[in-house]
């Protein structure tokens, strides 16, 4: 998609995505912060569930449908709506047009598609922040979180963290690879998934850093989860996070 | 743990030294490929690209390009059959066979021989079939399945080889040294190359223009196949055929790379025809089987673009799934992402035994990144997984939570704000209590994070309620 197609603008919407709804509402928060931040008015429609990408993975593409249609539903395609995950984004992105490529309402699921925006790279490419403010002190390693192929995602995130004065961000092998969650994949395969995990982590964590950062919380649920139950947790934070924690120290100075 | 998918039952069974070979070579291949593409090109992103382009344009119109492919390959002196299955290419091979009154073949790599089952048909029916690639030819000595397109034997250590070798009485004892391994193996298979009457050989490519046939290996043997034989068959799938030899050039510049890191494999030969009046040597008949095997249905279908496929096993080797569970643990002679794509398809009206395969995948994307001819891998997937559910293919779904219940859950926003207030009860059950499949096997060696159902929401009207005061 050319970015001149994509909707952009200050007037934005929040989808905090399924797992922040449940699990990670200090990601959604640090997002809210970020996007005030740069200037943004956020609004968060109270009908929002989740992106359908659990159902369209699974195969079931008839659930999908019927989750994506109220999604569209839900959220004005006039604005832009911005997301704190790569994965949804680019259920969004892509998905989208795969599960209704034979639909008659396709068009304006591709309407809506075009005016969803994952973080970073509505903060880089929509709105052009190019550094970013504040100080962090942590050697971080970011997972690649695989379902930004293809998108600005992983390559803005590291343009914002890398321009924070006090981050270090370090590099590791096999940055190529999954970390085995792949959404329902983790429980129908649940040897294979974990199996990825455990190495993920020892790849992750090879140089020690403070900090493992990622761009999406189901990689980090499933990650964290192992290292937990491994008895030696993560230090873990979504780049959300660390962009709003970097704006706090800033303001202490 | 337990598990009701067969490909994550293998993965969890598999002897830690075939993971450990499976993972040591899929890496060392992933690195040398990124490498080799990164030393010759700026950009070979777009390379991918273009080769992606080149094969979607043939297979767009294949019948034209086939059609010349084949007036091309006559008008060079060969002949040309069309095989609609497995079981009429084996026929065709022996018909050609027992017209030269030959009953020894040898044969250079071919996966699409391994796709008909070629060497067990004509061992039925009293012929020697010699597999002359090293790896190939070990295979055949052990019974085994190949468990790689490039790399066959790449879940066997040395000394198994040694010990297949022993067994087989090729040479005088037991010995694990490489060196010797290849040896025994070298005067073993001189001796075939000689007593042999016809000589097969797959086949990359194949150009529309000229008829010429591209053929790659790493060990000569391809040409030592057809050289001493009087009799040289090609057996091709139809989705080999590039529109020019030009074309061929691109395609052959990214497989030895996105296979092995080479920059080219050792040999590459092109063969256009039988031996012309004025050459010295070489075969005297020439037979080009192109084999369909379901192909032309693929064409037709929502998943043609698996016909790109050059075969170079990149995707295998940067796919997690595949590392962790070795070939073998996808029950078809093609596996990995590809694998996963095509031997459903290929399986025919036995598609529903290996509509599980598509599952295999946590749709990371890795194989569509170092793909040479860019296909849409994890689409294709999808599209597999959405067949299979339309279908109510039961070894799909197991173990794959239901979604019906949860898409009605999130197209109700009453519903799902209820749910995120009662979610709160997870915090004091155990996980493991919990008697749904799903759960458990997440549970098991994972930890969920706290609950905090609806935290953020109320937070959100709290800090707007903060800002317009």
């Amino acid at each position: 998609m050319s970015q001149t197609e994509r909707t952009t603008g200050t007037q934005v919407q929040l989808m905090m995505t399924c797992l922040c709804d449940t699990f990670f509402d200090s990601v959604a928060q640090a997002t809210v912060e970020v996007l005030e931040h740069v200037g943004c008015n956020v609004e968060v429609p109270e009908a929002q569930t989740c992106c359908g990408q659990p159902a369209f993975n699974s195969g079931d593409w008839d659930s999908t449908r019927k989750v994506v249609r109220h999604t569209c539903k839900t959220f004005d395609a006039r604005k832009p709506t911005i997301l704190p995950s790569g994965s949804c984004a680019h259920m969004v992105a892509h998905g989208y047009d795969l599960a209704f490529e034979k639909e008659d309402d396709l068009g304006e699921v591709q309407t809506f598609s075009k005016s969803v925006w994952e973080l970073c790279d509505f903060l880089v490419n929509g709105l052009g922040v190019e550094r970013w403010p504040g100080r962090f002190d942590a050697k971080i390693s970011l997972h690649r979180s695989c379902h930004t192929r293809g998108t600005q995602t992983y390559q803005s995130a590291v343009k914002l963290l890398s321009s924070i004065e006090g981050v270090e961000l370090v590099e590791f092998d096999e940055s190529e690879q999954c970390c085995g969650f792949g959404g329902t994949f983790s429980v129908a395969y649940p040897n294979t998934s974990v199996s990825m995990g455990k190495l993920k982590i020892e790849m992750l964590t090879a140089s020690k850093p403070d900090i493992v950062g990622a761009v999406d919380m189901a990689c980090m649920m499933h990650l964290s989860g192992i290292a937990q139950k491994q008895g030696r947790p993560l230090n873990k934070l979504h780049v959300a996070e660390i962009l709003m924690k970097a704006l706090r120290n800033g303001q202490k100075q | 743990m337990k598990t009701k998918q067969p490909i994550d039952a293998f993965a969890r069974d598999l002897p830690r030294e075939v993971r450990e070979s499976v993972y040591v070579s899929s890496k060392a291949k992933y690195d040398k490929r990124l490498d080799s593409l990164n030393q010759s090109y700026t950009a070979p992103d777009s390379i991918r690209k273009l080769a992606g382009q080149i094969k979607q344009h043939t297979l767009e119109n294949l019948p034209t390009y086939l059609g010349s492919a084949v007036e091309q390959l006559e008008k060079n002196g060969a002949k040309v059959h069309f095989a609609k299955d497995g079981q009429e290419a084996n026929e065709t091979i022996l018909e050609i066979m027992r017209g030269v009154g030959a009953t020894k073949l040898i044969k250079s790599k071919s996966m699409v021989s391994e796709e008909i089952h070629l060497n067990p048909f004509l061992e039925k029916h009293g012929c020697e079939s010699i597999e002359s690639d090293l790896g190939e030819f070990i295979v055949q000595l052990d019974n085994d399945m190949p468990s790689h397109i490039v790399t066959p034997i790449v879940h066997k250590n040395r000394k198994q080889i040694a010990t297949t070798f022993q067994k087989a009485g090729i040479g005088e004892d037991y010995n694990d040294d490489p060196q010797t391994i290849t040896r025994r193996a070298r005067s073993f298979l001189r001796q075939k190359y000689i007593e042999a009457e016809v000589g097969l050989t797959g086949g990359n490519f194949v150009s529309a223009e000229s008829g010429r046939i591209a053929l790659v290996t790493n060990e000569g043997n391809a040409r030592f196949s057809i050289s001493a034989n009087k009799t040289h068959i090609a057996l091709i799938g139809i989705e080999k055929v590039v529109p020019s030899d030009k074309d061929m050039a691109v395609l052959l510049n990214l497989l030895a790379r996105s296979a092995t890191g080479q920059q080219l494999t050792v040999y590459t030969q092109f063969i256009n025809g039988p031996k012309a009046a004025k050459q010295p040597d070489g075969p005297e008949n020439m037979h080009v089987i192109f084999l369909d095997n379901e192909r032309s249905n693929i064409l037709g279908s929502e998943f043609k673009e698996i016909l790109r496929c050059i075969r170079c096993g990149a995707c295998l080797n940067v796919c997690p799934i595949y590392r962790q569970s070795s070939g073998h643990a996808y029950r078809a002679v093609y596996p990995g992402p590809v694998g996963a794509v095509l031997s459903p398809l290929l399986a025919g009206k036995k598609y529903p035994d290996y509509a599980d395969l598509p599952k295999a995948s946590s749709l990371c994307g890795a194989c569509n990144e170092v793909c040479p001819v860019d296909i849409p891998l994890p689409e294709l997937l999808l599209r597999h997984r959405n067949k299979a559910k339309q279908e109510g293919i039961k070894k799909a779904s197991a173990g794959t939570p239901s979604m019906a219940g949860w898409s009605v859950l999130c197209s109700s926003p009453a519903m799902w704000k209820t749910s995120l207030r009662a979610g709160k009860a997870m915090d004091y059950i155990s996980l493991n209590l919990i008697p749904v499949p799903a759960v458990q096997a997440w549970a098991k060696e994972r930890t969920l994070p706290p609950f905090r159902g609806g935290k953020f929401r109320q937070w959100f009207k709290e800090h707007k309620r903060n800002k317009e005061a």
